[in-house]
């Protein structure tokens, strides 16, 4: 019988990260994932934030793993070959009574061990973001924050774990859990798999998981975000992500640049039942927008090119729940924000926990280096001319909005976690992400990966399950 | 008597035309219209309409898939979907040269069914 | 990377615009011409308008659209006019003197193209659904109608079994008939305007042929489906054309297609400095369609959104015999610019100025009115200091509308080059 030392329960940046972090041991570890792709749940939706650590309450777990999650990422963002920038925050103060509170945050920010936090006048605040409004009376600068590229944090830690030696299952939805000697069963995918120690990183359902095998019940309590993407006309508005102060008006929302140059709004903030529902609503765009202009003027609103909707996982104890709750079962549970800022380091103290208890050997092969496909347009011309030379296929475009090449859809189909979908090309090269929204590249794309997956068009999905594009052939065929 | 009532579509005014018939096809008068073309159009929509159909029919060996197609001239309104029915059964040979008849007098219209596009450039 | 000789001028787009501009400014004398064209052949966005309704103008017979590019398409080969497919531009820079082209492709990598002039013919691109903020989830299945008919008429793919359209634009129109005619079921067409903006003949022949509701002044207000479209909400919207709660009407369907507006695609435009117009979301040009940047030309949809391929021929072929006329040195540098202003219901004019001295004859000026109007009458007033507002032009027109493209021809011996000011007015009669 085949035996798996851990098996990690969902390839979101926390299940990659534990991943990743087991890999540095010897051992059989396998990732399991219901979608078809990692980063499909709340990895992929988020503000792409580096956070401070000004924000959680000392002594949590939060705190804890945001601060150092914070501290890994120079590194890491340099071993994945993933874009990581150290932009800054400003935490900003609309009313003269509040300023007190700024304070505070300053202050709790110390007691968690963050550097470079600084308070600044309302001039001085407009000084370093001239887009800030006249209300602003005040801010905290957090030298530290910074912004990310979530899907590509997530992939680079998957493909980083696949790399040295974990295995990864996609389209397998775990469906039983249940304990056997020395280990675990689970039900996956119609088959069983055994394994001596089980990490539950199963986001929004992993509240699910544990009430399935311990005694004391989770509450995992699905908690929804909307955002708005501006085009990247409009990403130059803001250098830092502006935060607000949350007041009498209740909790404010972030204008952020991101990675890749446009400008994000968002998020609301509202508990819901269907752990899946990912749909947006007038409502939530419209207060998106509203409170957006608190803190920041003239946002270009008719840049908007996208809107989406994202779910935190909270939980009711409010923090991180990060233990072993049953004979090697171990919890990545609740992890809301700041979970992507904390993922390095919760999945270092998760692959910790695992590796105390089962006794894991240091792997000697570990490679921590992975390289990123290139991205051709970003190159130099003399080098991007080169790569041309290379191979042809980096000089024909198919999203021309992002100046993707064929090229960079082959590397990205053919990588070690390929994508296997028009969502899975799109995250990884960029193709469909710019103003048309794949509106031209789109049916070039399907081809491509219809051509390469030797699969009929009919078969390629937008992401997972029954998201198939066009439904039959019009000539030749009957139908399906 | 009946009367069938009509958008004009000869030009932007778009006249919201009364056309009287016998109950048989025959047309009595055109009103609402504020032209002579209202009144033609009128006349000729309620007696015999006619359109084009434009479609696609697979190729046979190779690149591309499918090769866009028209009727020649108008055919009549009512055998528009006997046209797409041939259409969607017939296979052009590539390479395929624009103009070239892909069906003669296709669902018995009296009217070819011709390429609109070549194969090769 | 890989560098021509200065070529007299390049054409950006190989579709109705580059071609025709091409065309003419060979005609004009330009010997050395050359057409970068990123799609793998020549035509644009005709090659997928298989439908019939173009070139009454230009040829006083109804093509398609693959028939009409055709045409251009064989002009352009009979004059040995080079085009490099497969080929897109990547960079516009304005050189001393020249304009340098970079683009990239699989045969040549990395080349740069340099020219005395360049005619911007890039077209534009579909309004995508993020841009609407309709809210609701995001599965597969929701599509621009351009998107769809690409996959209809050139993969020979159905997008979708029971459909519901928003926007009446023309292309939303032709593929509710398409879809309908290749056996799927289209529910309505959902337009949030009281009008809608595509072509009378196309609201008879695609829409009240097979049947199709068109309603007016709705919208969708939410899309349902995890992985497929399962259905979509449409729902009435008021005068401010915000949705009036209890209108909600639900929809099962697996495809939503998007037909919400077109806009020009000048990313290129904007590498290079060329200032744009809010009004149209292209260039802004003078009489010559040069834009702010010496030698830099644009036509067709790029410029504005035209309604008639025959017109963005007809546009492009003077975009070309200007950027020959540039390109040999006789388009001469001329007098001052007068601005030309829209009033009353003209929402833009172009061109946004005229030079006299640089004009040949006549200007011709294309706008477009923001709202349906009956019994309008169009005024053209010239303003010179100390004097009467002098009419050039008054024109009756019993029908205007937005969606139709009007165009009036500014005959060059009724100015005098003082003029501060050309206005372009159109109003109701009675008003």
């Amino acid at each position: 019988m085949k035996r798996y030392d851990t098996v990690v329960i969902g390839a979101g940046v926390t299940g990659s990260a534990v991943a990743r972090e087991l890999s540095r041991r010897k051992g059989r570890f396998l990732v399991l994932e219901k979608a078809s792709d990692v980063c499909e749940g709340t990895s992929k939706a988020n503000s792409a934030i580096i956070h401070a650590g000004f924000d959680a309450q000392p002594g949590s777990l939060k705190a804890r793993m945001n601060v150092r999650g914070n501290l890994m990422m120079d590194k890491l963002s340099e071993e994945l070959d993933i874009p990581f920038r150290r932009v800054g925050a400003l935490v900003v103060c609309l009313r003269e009574e509040e300023l007190p509170r700024l304070r505070e945050l300053q202050e709790r920010g110390r007691e968690n061990g963050v550097e470079g936090l600084e308070l600044l006048s309302g001039e001085q605040a407009r000084a370093l973001e001239p887009n800030l409004s006249k209300e602003v009376c005040g801010a905290l600068l957090a030298k530290t924050s910074g912004i990310i590229c979530p899907f590509a944090l997530t992939l680079g830690l998957a493909e980083s774990a696949a790399k040295n030696g974990v295995e990864f299952r996609f389209d397998t939805e775990v469906t039983g859990l249940s304990p056997e000697e020395g280990g675990w069963v689970l039900q996956a995918g119609g088959e069983e798999v055994h394994t001596r120690t089980v990490v539950n990183a199963a986001g929004v359902h992993a509240g699910l998981l544990h009430n399935m095998v311990c005694e004391q019940k989770l509450a995992v309590i699905p908690r929804k975000g909307e955002y708005c993407l501006l085009d990247k006309t409009a990403g130059g508005h803001v250098g830092r992500t502006i935060f607000q102060l949350p007041g009498r008006l209740g909790k404010g929302v972030l204008v952020s640049p991101t990675v890749h140059g446009n400008l994000l709004l968002g998020p609301t903030a509202a508990d819901v039942e269907d752990p899946d529902s990912t749909a947006t609503t007038a409502a939530g765009l419209t207060e998106v927008m509203e409170k957006s202009a608190w803190g920041v003027k003239d946002i270009p609103y008719r840049q908007v090119i996208t809107s989406f909707m994202g779910l935190r996982a909270h939980e009711a104890g409010d923090d991180f729940v990060l233990a072993e709750s049953a004979p090697g079962f171990f919890d990545g549970a609740g992890i809301e924000s700041p979970g992507l800022s904390s993922a390095p380091a919760i999945g270092e103290y998760l692959a910790g926990l695992v590796t105390d208890k089962l006794g894991l050997e240091e792997n000697p092969d570990f490679d921590p280096i992975r390289r990123g496909a290139p991205r051709i347009a970003e190159l130099p011309l003399e080098e991007r001319a080169a790569k041309i030379a290379e191979n042809p296929l980096y000089g024909n475009i198919i999203c021309r909005c992002e100046e993707v090449s064929e090229g960079e859809i082959l590397d990205a189909i053919h990588g070690i976690l390929g994508a296997r979908t028009l969502d899975g090309v799109k995250r990884r090269t960029r193709a469909g992400m710019g103003r048309c929204q794949s509106g031209f590249c789109s049916p070039r794309v399907m081809e491509i990966l219809a051509r390469e997956l030797r699969l009929d068009l009919t078969e390629i999905r937008k992401n997972g399950g029954d998201s198939q594009i066009v439904l039959k052939k019009t000539r030749g065929e009957r139908e399906a | 008597m009946p009367i069938v009532e009509l958008t004009c579509i000869s030009c932007p005014l778009g006249c919201p035309l009364k056309v009287e018939t016998d109950g048989e096809g025959k047309v009595l008068g055109v009103t609402g219209n504020t032209c002579k073309r209202g009144e033609a159009y009128g006349r000729k929509e309620v007696s015999a309409p006619e359109r084009t159909v434009t479609s696609t029919v697979r190729v046979e060996g190779g690149v591309p898939p499918v090769i866009s197609v028209r009727t020649r001239t108008d055919i009549p309104k009512e055998k528009i979907f006997a046209v797409m029915e041939a259409v969607r059964r017939a296979v052009a040979k590539a390479p395929v040269q624009i103009g070239d008849v892909i069906i003669k007098n296709v669902a018995d219209t009296g009217v070819d069914l011709i390429a609109t596009k070549s194969t090769e450039p | 990377m890989s560098q021509s000789g200065i070529h007299e001028i390049a054409i950006i787009g190989g579709g109705p615009a580059g071609l025709a501009a091409a065309i003419a400014a060979r005609e004009a004398g330009a010997r050395d011409i050359v057409i970068l064209e990123r799609e793998k052949e020549l035509g644009g966005i005709l090659n997928q308008c298989i439908h019939n309704g173009f070139g009454l103008h230009t040829f006083q017979e109804e093509l398609t659209g693959p028939e009409y590019a055709a045409r251009y398409i064989r002009q352009v080969k009979d004059l040995g006019i080079p085009y490099l497919l497969s080929t897109t531009v990547v960079d516009l820079r304005r050189e001393e003197d020249h304009v340098a082209v970079t683009s990239v492709s699989r045969r040549d990598g990395l080349l740069q193209t340099r020219a005395r002039a360049v005619v911007l013919a890039m077209g534009c691109r579909e309004r995508p659904r993020g841009a609407l903020n309709i809210p609701g989830t995001r599965p597969a299945g929701i599509f621009s109608a351009g998107t769809a008919q690409r996959l209809v008429n050139l993969e020979g793919y159905l997008p979708g079994r029971r459909v519901v359209i928003l926007g009446s634009g023309d292309i939303g129109l032709i593929m509710a008939r398409r879809m309908t005619l290749e056996g799927a079921k289209v529910l309505c067409v959902a337009e949030i305007q009281p009008y809608s903006g595509g072509l009378k003949r196309n609201i008879v022949q695609c829409l009240q042929d097979y049947g199709i509701p068109l309603k007016l002044s709705h919208t969708v207000v939410d899309i349902r489906g995890k992985e497929r479209v399962s259905g979509v909400t449409i729902a009435q919207v008021d005068q401010n054309l915000k949705p009036i709660p209890g209108t909600e009407e639900d929809f099962d369907c697996d495809t939503l297609l998007l037909s919400v507006g077109l806009l020009p695609e000048n990313e290129l435009s904007k590498a290079v400095g060329v200032e744009l117009a809010p009004a149209t979301g292209g260039p802004r040009v003078n009489e010559s369609l040069e834009t702010n940047i010496p030698g830099v030309f644009a036509c067709g949809n790029v410029l504005h959104v035209h309604d008639l391929v025959d017109y963005v021929s007809e546009e492009a072929a003077n975009a070309g015999r200007c950027a020959a006329r540039f390109a040999a040195g006789t388009l001469s540098g001329g007098g001052r610019e007068i601005p030309l202003a829209p009033a009353g219901a003209v929402r833009y004019t172009v061109p946004a100025g005229v030079d006299p001295v640089r004009m040949d004859g006549e200007a011709v000026v294309r706008f477009r009115v923001g709202r349906n109007m009956r019994k309008a009458v169009v005024t053209v007033l010239a303003e010179e200091p100390g004097q009467e507002p002098r009419t050039l032009l008054r024109r009756k027109r019993p029908v205007m509308a937005p969606g139709e493209m009007e165009q009036i021809a500014l005959k060059k011996e009724w100015l005098t080059g003082d003029e501060t000011k050309i206005t372009v007015e159109a109003r109701e009669e009675d008003a």
